[in-house]
């Protein structure tokens, strides 16, 4: 069953058009990601989802209804967790998730009886207490993800869950997140790194400038868009581009980058061999998998991170 | 699948006129300021009703000394402090419904992003707006409790209609609390803030707290009745000293009239902010 | 030793930086500062002034002179105080925590020193400002009576100071910055403003309220003022006394405000 259902989605803010005629569908259960650099129209794709942002044409349905006709009872079935937090600065933990909860409706007794298990989620139960001020990131991050399934939506809708937090903190919330795919929670998720949408997303778009470049799982858009390996190498910033020339044609694909060059192959040793027998010594050389970036930098000839 | 709770209370309103802007359930955003209380410092808030206590003190005591008496306009001749009790009492509903719906909205708003967290809930706009003004009424409910319960026994409140001027200073709170907020709800900057500051200070001036509207030309008379803590101060004072006629009609017709001004476009504009 | 001459030179003259950096961060509120500067003054004067005054029959409380010209000097001396706060704790609680540009500012040579000294002196400019405005609405007013009057310049300008470089001091040490202004507000300012002999004499409050009075720099500003703008009569004992009263409040508010402000900084 598809919970959600998007048509020819336009959105225009004045002349700018943040969202250009896209097509998706999200079936229950699925982990699905809208990947891409900054300004790609993720973020305004999940307000109109979201039922909080009004669309300049197309069609959406949210389980089957209009979010524009139904903005309230669609939002009922959803969690929001934003690319800022929003936590209630002034109250505790416990607070913020009690009055989350009071928002949609939910008796008193509900929600209290859900703190103690949602805070276990977010591994928070220690800072029940604490005012929201003290937490760190990545602790904030939890909470809003624990408040967002305050209401047992259908669908979880994160926008970039992990921007700015550390290493440690990111894997922390992975982890949690991965715990509600099992349980088989519907996700949809925002974001433009690429290792985050490789180890959350079942399947997902690749979006740019408010257009959908490519749709399928990781794997499926890596084997379509990009070799096994990549061999990178560099020459120092001012040599890269004098090689460019030179390396074409070993590789199946050659990208240039301004600090290093991306050679595209089945088996990155084998070219890095072929390379040297060649008598070109790169001044440091690295092989490893192709992975999203690359299939982004194919589509749209750009890096995701810029 | 299951249908959650949360669903199955926003289905439930789901047909109701105006389903999308109210979901009729303000008093959760009340819950939210009471919660918020509890944890924070009591005493600022408690404190507030201080204010208009100590202009009573100091003018009633010290400015009435030199006044003497004062005619009102049904010719009865009072206490400078017993003119000037009710002016407070109006001022004080007047800045606590503006501090609570201006600033406090404005940084829940833009600083805090609270509404945003709010209205991505099952909640509409005008659950915010209500819900925000219905906390401001409250307090201000408090401080006119407070303050009559200082200014009576000292004599101040000579008529028992004077027990209607506390709901008044209620309506008058509405008032001022949904024409500020829809006001904050359309500026973006501290300095377009200030301006509401700048504002009140002339406003506070010339309503007539401190002197019958008398003492001045007829054309600025004019000019001042048309500023809503006139009409506060005229309904407050006119109760207190028991002076009751249908001007007071007009003077709560007023204040309904900017209850309504102010929550459309309060409703309006968090729309606008929030469905963009 | 030579280099604790060297630190000494700075913070005599690292202050000037400072003053520049607040002025030009004034310069974005110009329009306001000077609309308030010039509608204060007249919007009291009309209606406490006027409004007020015309209620009072008899001169004799105020010492024979019209009502405006009684509160003149109060006015002139509450607004020295307020335009004093509003530039001292304001940016002092941007300094320290809502852009913490002090921060920024300790990084450099300038010391804690410096930075209080620069925010006190561009204050005080600010605060000149607005007085000399205020005082020229009163003499249009015809509130002035006296060759003295202009003295009362320096005298309100004295009492900012001294109460601006107090609040300065405990705005430096203040955690929440919400609180203070409230407290300070409500609970110092508010009630100097009424009590201080601003609106009648302040012989005219009960015995056990005048120490109010005794002891805010409105007062003894008010006073002065008083004296300065129509010959209000006091003794010479009681005239050293409020000039006494004010250095004093002056020299400790500025010596805790150096130190808190350099404790804050290193903390």
């Amino acid at each position: 069953m598809d919970l959600i259902v998007v048509k020819n989605l336009v959105k225009q803010f004045g002349d700018f058009t943040a969202v250009n005629g896209i097509n998706f569908s999200v079936k229950q259960g699925e982990s699905f990601g809208l990947l891409g650099p900054n300004g790609a129209g993720k973020s305004s794709t999940m307000r109109i989802i979201g039922a909080t942002s009004q669309r300049t044409s197309g069609e959406v349905l949210i389980l089957g209804k209009d979010p524009e006709q139904a903005g309230p009872q669609i939002r009922a079935h959803l969690g929001v967790v934003p690319q800022q937090d929003n936590l209630d600065e002034e109250l505790t933990c416990a607070e913020n998730l009690y009055i989350y909860g009071r928002y949609f409706g939910l008796p008193k007794i509900t929600v209290k009886n859900k703190l103690d298990e949602l805070l276990e989620f977010a591994q928070l139960l220690d800072k029940k207490n604490s005012k929201v001020k003290s937490l760190s990131g990545g602790m904030k991050r939890r909470l809003t993800i624990a408040r967002a399934l305050v209401s047992d939506p259908d669908i979880l809708m994160l926008d970039e869950p992990t921007t700015g937090l550390d290493p440690q903190a990111r894997h922390i919330l992975w982890d949690r997140l991965f715990r509600l795919k099992e349980k088989g929670v519907t996700l949809l998720i925002t974001t433009h790194h690429m290792d985050e949408a490789e180890q959350l997303c079942d399947r997902l778009m690749v979006m740019d400038k408010g257009e959908i470049m490519a749709e399928g799982s990781p794997t499926e858009l890596i084997k379509k868009y990009s070799t096994k390996e990549v061999l990178e190498v560099r020459f120092g910033s001012d040599r890269n581009s004098q090689m460019v020339e030179q390396l074409q044609s070993f590789a199946d694909r050659l990208e240039e980058l301004p600090d290093r060059l991306l050679l595209y192959t089945e088996s990155g040793e084998d070219l890095l061999a072929k390379i040297v027998a060649a008598n070109i010594h790169p001044n440091t050389s690295l092989v490893r998998r192709s992975s999203l970036e690359d299939v982004f930098l194919r589509l749209t000839g750009r890096s995701l991170i810029e | 699948m299951l249908i959650s709770a949360a669903v199955s209370i926003a289905e439930r309103q789901a047909n109701r006129m105006g389903a999308k802007h109210y979901a009729g359930r303000s008093h959760v955003i009340l819950e939210r300021s009471l919660v918020a209380l509890k944890s924070s410092n009591w005493f600022p808030v408690v404190s507030g009703f201080l204010e208009p206590l100590l202009y009573l003190f100091s003018f009633g005591y010290g400015v009435g000394t030199l006044i003497g008496d004062i005619q009102v306009s049904n010719g009865q001749v009072v206490s400078y402090a017993m003119f000037i009790a009710p002016g407070l009492l109006a001022t004080s509903a007047m800045n606590g419904a503006i501090y609570d719906s201006t600033w406090n909205v404005y940084f829940k708003l833009h600083e805090g992003k609270i509404y945003h967290g709010m209205l991505a809930t099952s909640l509409g706009p005008l659950d915010v707006a209500l819900g925000e003004i219905l906390t401001a009424l409250i307090r201000g409910f408090a401080y006119a409790v407070g303050f009559m319960a200082v200014a009576t026994p000292m004599g101040l409140i000579p008529s028992w209609w004077g027990v209607l001027a506390i709901p008044a200073a209620v309506l008058i709170a509405f008032g001022f609390a949904s024409i500020g907020m829809a006001i904050t709800s359309y500026f973006k900057s501290y300095q377009q803030m200030g301006l509401i500051n700048i504002s009140l200070l002339p406003i506070f001036l010339f309503s007539g707290s401190f002197y019958p509207l008398s003492v001045f030309p007829d054309w600025a008379q004019i000019i001042i009745k048309t500023l809503p803590l006139w009409h506060a101060i005229e309904l407050i004072r006119n109760l207190s000293l028991g002076i009751i006629n249908f001007s007071l009609l007009g003077h709560i017709a007023y204040f309904l009239v900017m209850i309504v001004v102010g929550l459309f476009f309060t409703t309006r504009r968090l729309n606008a902010l929030f469905m963009r | 030793m030579r280099s604790q001459t060297a630190v000494r030179k700075v913070s005599l003259t690292g202050f000037r930086y400072v003053v520049e950096a607040r002025i030009l961060n004034m310069i974005k509120w110009t329009r306001i500062i000077i609309f308030v500067a010039i509608a204060n003054p007249i919007l009291y004067l009309l209606s406490i002034g006027i409004g007020v005054g015309s209620l009072i029959d008899s001169k004799d409380g105020l010492g024979g002179v019209e009502y405006l010209t009684f509160l003149a000097p109060a006015l002139l001396a509450t607004a020295a105080i307020q335009g004093m706060l509003d530039e001292v704790i304001f940016p002092t609680f941007e300094g320290f925590k809502w852009v913490k540009n002090f921060f920024a500012m300790n990084s450099t040579s300038l010391t804690g020193t410096d930075i209080a000294g620069g925010v006190f002196v561009a204050a005080l400019l600010r605060t000149t400002f607005t007085v000399v405005i205020y005082w020229i609405a009163l003499y249009f007013f015809g509130a002035l009576d006296s060759p003295t009057a202009w003295l009362a310049i320096p005298a309100a300008i004295f009492a900012g100071a001294s109460f601006g470089a107090l609040i300065m001091a405990l705005a430096a040490r203040a955690k929440n910055e919400d609180v203070f202004m409230l407290i300070t507000g409500r609970f110092i300012v508010m009630p100097m403003f009424l009590f201080s002999g601003t609106f009648y004499p302040l012989e005219l409050m009960p015995t056990f309220l005048q120490w109010i009075g005794w002891i805010s720099p409105l007062w003894h500003a008010t006073d002065l003022g008083r004296f300065l703008t129509y010959g209000h009569q006091i003794s010479t004992t009681t005239l050293i006394f409020h000039l006494i009263y004010m250095f004093a409040l002056l020299v400790v508010g500025l010596y805790f405000a150096f130190h808190n402000y350099t404790k804050r900084l290193a903390k």
